[in-house]
């Protein structure tokens, strides 16, 4: 029986407990609420839930276990026979108990509440999916392949025969010089709009200009990657790699490392906004009273003071441009290379995530397997930093609160 | 540190010193330069970012607008009987055994025809060229029509076809006669012949509606290459990310927001949301891969798979935004309608999220937009493959092989023929125009709906 036809059958069952509770409790109370504890339709909804709640329970469990434990893909014979019983037993189970003083209020409720938490524990159970998902991988990995190697390697040359080099650190390189590039175009350009926005621009300026900035991050990634490989990657080639020789190719780190700084512009930019709005205007007032002009009170009292903010939001910022993925996919370059040119194709982690996960893929090879090693890696990068910034952020904001 | 203090004037030096109200000292004028300069830095700083969205816009419509439009040839084909229908009884059994392959040479001979036609006495241009200048999709488009006129066989009819990438890069100014000389599959008698059917009105570019329609299309026929299947699919994966992410990002919101002890379990699950938001995208591809495919089973490239990893992607920012305003319910209608005996939970869905509902779809629109833009996890999850199939109808065709909007995007980006970037760029619009509405929607519904207490 195909799921889909399995849940209508579930809600209407359902639906048919809310009915018969409904009717139960009014025939027993000879429809009048008052001589029930709670409203009549509680009764009905009691039911309902119930049963619903124990059906889609059994059916996930029963499916979980006959294609994961069983590993049969064919029937689910063993989930429609479970999501059956345990809705009959729920319905007969919580219609019995419809009486005079049942609390049905209460268990209903109770049954909501449930829900809701369960809905808010997937943020927990999504995390430890995915450190799950990527240990597993990453131990099988490290079981082929030596750990110092990973880490300490400098040849990244995967080949499908096996005897693959898998030395993750012209991976890093790469990815840190992306970043490091994006953010030297991103953090001074993001950080002088931030302050133009917040001390000099009029309503009306501010009212256009933050709106169009943010445009800019609500903009897919692939667009960027786009932009990167068929104008910035071109342009960048024909006006300065070739003519200064420093190579030929238009996809480089270059290329990505601009088109990433344009998207990580409106991180820095509103970040920053917003903590040096919250610096207290009596900190300029004081500055000011004292003689010093708008730029100089900028410099030496209102940044001074959003420091610890603005380098949460640079540490925010290279953490996006560590995991971004589509604009160095399009625009760096699939080449693994150690090198300080950059002008030229090179590679990052995220990258390489892509090319051994996609296409034909056999996850007893240490070459796929790569990819989660690199996973890893790459989240508890990402984490840290986010960790950091937020710790370094809200520590900011107690501080004028 | 100001400038004041940094270089203080000596009281000795102070009477030499001109002070005037109407002149300006040096130090006085450096101060103000300074400022100046500072202000013109953050006027640049805001042009530079202004002037990126402008060039980034300009650079892909640029490039994309012209796939909305392809060059198509008008000729006379006539369904030869004795090669379509050699029984002559006009059976669809027989007449579907002749492939495609079987209708190439009658559109090659109405080609042939056409040029003759028009007495062209181009140098070199053989009968094959002529042949090549049509799109390989033609004998394709040609046997649906016979398949479902099979009365039409005998006569001669008019067709309007897809012509080759190459001419159709010709008329856009992506192919040249310099480079058509050192092109394997297009040659400057062919760009000749090009000139001159379109000259006699044979050739003619028009609005191609099949680019938003079609399937797509093999390395070789850039110019038969479409949308339809990608643009199911990415709305396939909405309705999956709608119906899956809202209900629940409400319910973990209003779990938080209204119900939650202040304890750690509590703590663990906001720092946990606060960092998933953070989580690289590709990291949720991971996720998809080994949870959903390896370990589920579910298909690959289905929709239901990239509209699963998209929900977790999607749930903390719909989160935030939907206790944002559930935040913003003023604390006393809750106290209202405690006051008047109502449960909590009574509070909550009959008064509060009510209330807070406008602010909540707003934000839940944002998060669809945001996963409709969405590339890197949908190319581990399989959703690259080339799909020409179109899925079928929910909730069965969630579980067929489909492809998404920027994935296509990505896919084309990969192919050999440089036609194929025009078309990415064309996605890319169709892919920003659908964006622009559901971001609109988003505002109007804010502005008409949402209260300020």
């Amino acid at each position: 029986m195909p799921g889909i036809m399995l849940f209508l059958i579930l809600c209407a069952i359902s639906a048919t407990g809310y009915v018969m509770g409904r009717r139960k409790a009014a025939t027993i109370s000879g429809n009048d609420n008052r001589a029930l504890h709670s409203n009549i339709p509680f009764h009905g909804a009691n039911v309902a839930l119930a049963v619903f709640l124990a059906g889609v329970l059994a059916m996930v469990g029963g499916s979980i276990i006959q294609s994961v434990v069983w590993q049969e893909d064919t029937s689910n014979t063993l989930a429609v026979v479970l999501t059956l019983f345990a809705a009959a037993v729920a319905f007969f189970v919580t219609f019995q108990r419809i009486s005079l003083e049942y609390r049905a209020r209460n268990v209903t409720e109770k049954l909501v509440k449930g829900v809701l938490i369960a809905a808010a524990s997937i943020a927990i159970l999504t995390t430890v999916g995915i450190v799950m998902s990527m240990l597993f991988e990453t131990v099988n990995f490290f079981k082929q392949y030596s750990i110092a190697d990973f880490f300490f390697g400098t040849n990244w040359t995967p080949r499908f025969q096996g005897e693959s080099d898998l030395g993750m650190l012209p991976l890093l390189w790469g990815t840190m010089y992306v970043s490091f590039i994006a953010l030297l175009f991103a953090v001074p350009v993001g950080l002088f709009a931030a302050i133009y926005l917040a001390e000099y621009a009029g309503p009306k300026v501010r009212g256009v200009a933050k709106p169009l900035l943010e445009v800019l991050a609500g903009i897919p990634t692939i667009v960027y990657g786009l932009f990167a490989l068929i104008t910035v990657g071109p342009m960048l080639r024909d006006y300065f790699a070739q003519p200064l020789g420093l190579s030929d190719s238009g996809s480089s780190v270059m290329t990505a490392g601009l088109v990433m700084g344009i998207m990580l512009i409106p991180f820095v930019s509103s970040l920053s906004d917003d903590i040096i709005n919250a610096v207290p205007q009596a900190m300029r007032d004081g500055s000011y009273g004292l003689g010093a002009t708008k730029s100089e009170t900028i410099k030496q009292v209102v940044i001074p003071a959003a420091l610890p903010g603005i380098v949460g939001a640079v540490l925010l910022a290279a953490s996006r441009a560590i995991g971004e993925t589509m604009i160095v996919v399009l625009g760096a370059g699939a080449a693994a290379r150690l090198s300080l040119n950059p002008f030229e194709a090179m590679t990052t982690v995220t990258v390489k995530i892509v090319s051994q996960l996609t296409g034909d893929t056999d996850f007893a090879s240490p070459e796929t397997l790569v990819a989660f090693a690199l996973g890893i890696t790459l989240f508890v990068i990402t984490l840290g930093l986010n960790v950091l910034a937020l710790y370094i952020v809200r520590k900011y904001r107690e501080q004028y609160e | 540190m100001t400038d004041a203090s940094a270089s203080p004037v000596s009281p000795a030096a102070a009477p030499s010193a001109p002070s005037s109200l109407y002149e300006q000292s040096s130090r006085t004028k450096k101060r103000n330069a300074s400022e100046k300069r500072f202000r013109a830095y953050g006027l640049t700083a805001i042009a530079v970012g202004l002037m990126s969205l402008v060039v980034l816009l300009i650079s892909i419509l640029g490039n994309g607008l012209p796939s909305f439009k392809q060059t198509y040839i008008v000729m006379d084909v006539e369904l030869r009987a004795d090669v379509l229908d050699k029984n002559g009884n006009r059976d669809p059994a027989d007449i579907a055994k002749v492939m495609t392959f079987g209708y190439t040479p009658l559109i090659k001979q109405a080609a042939q025809a056409m040029v003759q036609e028009m007495g062209s006495d181009i140098e070199g241009l053989t009968d094959k060229m002529i042949g090549d200048m049509i799109s390989k999709e033609a004998a394709g488009q040609l046997r649906n029509y016979v398949m479902k006129n099979p009365d039409m066989i005998g006569t001669t009819q008019q067709f309007k076809f897809l012509a080759n990438g190459r001419i159709d890069g010709y008329f856009k100014g992506r192919v040249t006669m310099e480079s058509a000389a050192l092109d394997g599959n297009v040659t400057p008698e062919q760009l000749m012949a090009a000139d001159e059917m379109a000259a006699a009105g044979y050739m003619t570019t028009a609005i191609n509606p099949g680019f938003l329609t079609a399937p797509d299309a093999s390395d070789q026929r850039p110019e038969a290459a479409g949308l339809g299947v990608a643009i199911l699919g990415s709305v396939y994966m909405m309705l999956v990310v709608l119906v899956l992410a809202l209900p629940i990002g409400v319910a973990a919101s209003i779990y938080l927001e209204e119900f939650a002890p202040k304890n750690w379990v509590t703590d663990v699950i906001e720092v946990n949301i606060s960092n998933l938001a953070a989580v690289p995208s590709i990291v949720f591809g991971i996720l998809g891969l080994a949870i959903f495919i390896n370990f589920a089973h579910l298909p690959q490239s289905a929709p239901v798979v990239g509209g699963l990893v998209l929900t977790l992607m999607t749930l903390p920012t719909i989160i935030i935004s939907t206790r944002a305003s559930l935040k913003s319910v003023p604390p006393s209608i809750k106290d209202a309608a405690l006051g008047v005996g109502a449960s909590k939970m009574q509070t909550v869905f009959h008064h509060v999220l009510p209330l807070a509902m406008p602010g909540i779809l707003t934000g839940a629109i944002i998060g669809l937009a945001q996963a409709l833009g969405e590339t890197a996890p949908l190319l581990l999850i399989g959703m690259v493959a080339f799909v020409r199939e179109y899925p079928g109808m929910p909730p069965e065709g969630l579980f067929d092989p489909s492809t998404a909007l920027p994935v296509q995007v990505y896919n084309w980006t990969q192919r050999s023929d440089p036609a194929f970037f025009e078309r990415a760029s064309g996605a890319i619009i169709v892919l920003l125009v659908m964006l622009v509405l559901m971001n609109l929607v988003a505002i109007i519904l804010r502005r008409r709906f949402e209260r300020r207490w």
